[in-house]
């Protein structure tokens, strides 16, 4: 076995010194009815060729030659071969979590500067070095607002994407706290007189989409101002942050904590994980927030490195008084994500988000001059929902078997939505494949 | 050689581009509304191709890393991390498959998982699994929650969970996220739980006991099944932490000394990178009465993340339980423990071993002999650093004062763990005779000791924005 390298000569010295006559004496502090007799029922082992073809076998029962409208947080983008190059380093895969500083600065210096990117996209004071994807960060931010106001409550749009809703209910529900839904109106945004409605003391804090899971960009400001008023905290939720490159940042607009999937910024698709939460908050929050934080120091010497700080916030500290369990993160995800912008820069991202978007505006318009409607009215970024003439699983199941992934039928979460679909167009869709989903769907 | 390097924020010269991006192909006449348009781009720097590559290699040259050599972090689990997956989750019918896909197109992921799951059960003793948690603590979280649910639907939730003092950090913290109390139990002086202490706080309020087997000083349970006994008794559950799985491999299962929940470590036992912190991925073992409870199932507490799980993380796994076989994952838990019992014992003359129990794939010293000198444990890390080793894991457990926790796993051949020793040793005659060189260690690495406190009382968290950033419109 390759990853064995004891030879049976130096095993029988190993022993001699411990002391032992057997390997099987070494296991004699186990109770020999705990010991297990039987042998393991897995399959017998493979050589390299073999697992490869097997797992190619595998692959290869999946489909991943179509033209694809699949969004719906999980992006498709074309990412540089360079990221790939500097990512598959073992410099950066095989390290443990940087607690020994002294011997870890790349892994360090590359997450303080993936902090500064993230704070600059989002126009916010501090962000972590990463949670597990934007559904357990946006989580994570509503627990942090729970916390902090000591309140019961959380407000969350209806427009938050799904997965997210449903796993914010799962973690913030054995607490005893309960999440309250805010409607949508038919701009697809967040339904403004419902809010005022369920804006009062009780509330923690109110999440919402931006973009939403439509696809569509809500104005933050009066929403701020609303849920500051009731004294909660305001939470933006991102699926899609390569929108950041053209939509205003939220930490300008009132925003008190930026949740967000970090998977568009080069990690690709990989079936839904592992991606990157990204998770940021204005000053003011820095010493509730949860996960591990990069910051600059100096040495002994007085030259600059950094260090894994605010650790009196963390589980192997505080325990059960921790601000949140969180102890490994994403950080090869955020080593991507920061490789990845240092590529797109400054002018890239902006460029990038205007492909993204006037692609979109693309598809949208053709769709509608081929009569079908596109159900909500409020500007959107790379993605929205086309309403159908049937249901949309039907539509989505007759244009697989054409080798074309129209999109994500809106109705497995919104029983009303059922004939929607939810279409999202990126750089990597050409002219004729937006061309050929409209004349399919129309 | 090791050269210096500005972050990429320093290095930005307006103007500079390093990206390629397709020229539209469509007409634009539509804009954005300008209220929703952002007024001042977002500061990123502005850097060539060659300037990226160069910096991140040139940074990447300041990390240790196991590919480097030996690293022997108690609890982590630090073992070879095979190619093979590497070149696996590179594979386009995986790298490129959407979670929204159509099933039916998706069917080689599905058989994956599914086959996954159920070689996790069979080595654990477990009968179903779950793939959704991304990292250990994650996990935790989700089989407290499994228990809570369980006993929720049974009538009560109950308040409390046990949880030994000798318990990783996360255990505690995710039981707090559940709701429940935490409830100490203390380890005698042979490092063990005993039945009598647990019998001391248990009542009819404990929703479970929280145990780590073999514990975090590498011992096992010895009263394992007799205590798991006591707590099902009284209607409560047993969770196992899943870290140091890579001692029973083979050789004892979970499932089979009473534990009703559990989670894996791919990135320990299953041979995953860590990445510099993560991804991981921490799969949930449970038994058939907790089953409806798991996320997906019918009586699910939820999704506890959006989509499958750490897919990519799931594929190494897979690719490492093949390539091993049950022989080959056996032989790897005995020749880790083997590797922990030889270093245990060469150097047991040389530091303090608190607790003299056999134990199984890490041992656990403390700096007792070497405070005669003024040596702390925290010194000799950094001095294994000049010898060009990665110290072990340090004050933890929180059992042992100034602990040193070692576990070479089984990846490491007999000259590793052999220089391994000589320079502990070694290091153990400095504090004796040269205690200055091991107090102001380390000397060879990039940085010197690095000041910890100055980052808390001076945070500086971003890049500094540099003056013409700030005035810029």
């Amino acid at each position: 076995m390759r990853y064995l390298p004891h030879t049976e000569s130096e095993i029988n010295e190993m022993l001699k010194v411990v002391g032992a006559k057997s390997i099987d004496g070494l296991f004699a502090s186990i109770p020999p009815g705990l010991r297990f007799a039987g042998s393991l029922k897995l399959p017998k082992a493979m050589s390299e060729p073999e697992l490869m073809k097997h797992l190619n076998g595998l692959a290869a029962k999946n489909k991943t030659n179509a033209i694809s409208f699949l969004g719906a947080g999980a992006y498709r983008h074309l990412v540089p071969a360079a990221v790939g190059t500097i990512v598959s380093r073992s410099e950066f895969i095989t390290p443990y979590t940087p607690y020994q500083p002294e011997i870890s600065q790349g892994t360090l210096q590359t997450v303080f500067e993936y902090q500064t990117m993230i704070a600059r996209i989002f126009e916010m004071d501090v962000a972590n070095a990463s949670h597990y994807d934007g559904a357990t960060s946006t989580a994570e931010a509503a627990l942090l607002a729970l916390k902090v106001t000591k309140r019961k409550k959380i407000l969350v749009a209806d427009s938050v994407h799904p997965e997210y809703k449903n796993t914010i209910h799962t973690i913030i529900s054995p607490s005893g706290y309960e999440m309250v839904e805010v409607k949508h109106d038919e701009r697809g945004l967040v339904n403004r007189s419902h809010l005022n409605d369920l804006c009062n003391n009780e509330a923690a804090g109110l999440i919402v989409g931006y973009p939403n899971f439509f696809g569509a960009i809500d104005e933050l400001q009066d929403m701020a101002d609303v849920i500051h008023k009731a004294g909660g905290l305001f939470i933006t939720s991102t699926p899609e942050p390569m929108s950041l490159g053209l939509i205003e940042a939220p930490g300008i607009l009132g925003v008190d904590i930026v949740a967000a999937e970090g998977q568009a910024f080069g990690c690709g698709v990989n079936f839904g994980g592992p991606y990157l939460g990204i998770f940021a908050v204005k000053d003011k929050y820095l010493r509730q927030m949860p996960g591990r934080i990069v910051g600059e120091t100096v040495d002994t010497q007085g030259k600059r490195g950094y260090v894994l700080t605010f650790a009196t916030r963390e589980q192997h500290i505080r325990r059960e008084k921790a601000t949140s369990n969180i102890c490994s993160n994403e950080a090869l995800c955020a080593t991507t994500a920061c490789v990845y912008l240092a590529l797109l820069g400054k002018e890239g991202l902006k460029k990038l988000a205007e492909l993204n978007f006037a692609k979109t505006e693309y598809a949208k318009e053709k769709i509608k001059t081929h009569g079908l409607k596109i159900k909500f009215t409020g500007a959107t970024f790379n993605e929205f929902v086309v309403e159908l003439n049937h249901n949309a699983s039907e539509v989505i199941a007759k244009l697989s078997k054409e080798n074309i992934f129209a999109g994500v039928d809106l109705g497995r979460w919104y029983p009303e939505l059922k004939n929607c679909l939810l279409v999202c167009v990126t750089e990597e869709n050409s002219k004729e494949e937006i061309d050929k989903l409209v004349s399919k769907l129309c | 050689m090791l050269i210096e390097e500005n972050t990429l924020f320093e290095q930005s010269v307006s103007g500079r581009i390093g990206y390629s991006l397709p020229e539209a192909d469509v007409a634009v006449n539509a804009e954005l509304p300008q209220k929703l348009r952002r007024k001042k781009m977002a500061e990123l720097p502005e850097l060539s191709e060659a300037d990226v590559v160069r910096h991140f290699v040139r940074l990447s040259t300041y990390n240790y890393n196991k590919d480097a050599g030996f690293y022997p972090l108690g609890s982590c689990t630090m073992k070879y991390n095979p190619k093979v997956a590497d070149s696996a989750v590179q594979i386009e019918g995986f790298k490129n498959s959407h979670p929204y896909q159509p099933a039916e197109t998706v069917h080689g992921n599905l058989e994956l998982m599914q086959n996954f799951e159920k070689y996790l059960a069979e080595l654990s003793g477990m009968d179903a699994v779950t793939l959704q948690p991304a990292a250990g603590a994650h996990g935790e979280l989700t089989g407290m929650m499994v228990i809570r649910a369980y006993h929720s639907a049974n009538g009560n939730p109950r308040k409390k969970v046990i949880i030994p003092d000798s318990a990783h950090g996360t255990n505690p913290a995710s039981t707090a996220l559940c709701g429940y109390s935490v409830v100490e139990v203390k380890s005698n002086e042979e490092g063990l739980l005993t039945p009598e202490a647990v019998a001391k706080v248990l009542d009819d309020d404990v929703a479970a006991i929280m145990i780590t087997n073999p514990n975090t000083l590498g011992i096992f349970e010895y009263h394992i099944k007799e205590i798991a006994d006591m707590v099902h008794a009284k209607g409560g559950l047993v969770y196992m932490d899943g870290a140091n799985l890579n001692a029973l491999m083979g050789v004892s299962r979970p499932g089979d000394f009473g534990i009703d929940v559990m989670h894996f470590n791919l990135h320990k036992t299953f041979a995953t990178p860590h990445g510099g912190g993560g991804p991981g991925s921490g799969p949930v073992g449970v038994k058939k009465a907790l089953e409806p409870f798991l996320p997906g199932h019918s009586k699910s507490i939820g999704q506890v993340k959006a989509f499958y799980g750490n897919f990519a993380v799931i594929v190494r796994g897979y690719a490492y339980i093949r390539e091993m076989g049950p022989d080959g994952l056996k032989r790897a838990t005995e020749l880790a423990v083997l590797n922990a019992t030889y270093i245990k014992e060469r150097l047991s003359k040389h530091y303090h071993l608190p607790y003299t129990r056999p134990s199984l794939h890490e041992c656990v010293f403390s700096d007792k002999f070497q405070n005669e000198n003024d040596i702390k444990t925290l010194d000799i890390a950094k001095r294994l650093m000049d010898y060009g080793m990665h110290p072990p894991t340090i004050y933890f457990p929180l059992i042992v004062h100034g602990s040193i926790m070692i576990e070479p796993t089984e990846t490491e051949n007999k000259a590793a763990c052999d220089e391994f020793c000589d320079i502990m040793i070694k290091i153990a005659e400095e504090c004796k005779t040269t205690p200055d060189v091991v107090h102001n260690a380390p000397t060879k690495t990039f940085r010197r000791r690095l000041d910890e406190a100055k980052a808390v009382k001076d945070p500086r968290l971003t890049v500094a924005r540099t003056c013409c950033e700030c005035s810029e419109s």
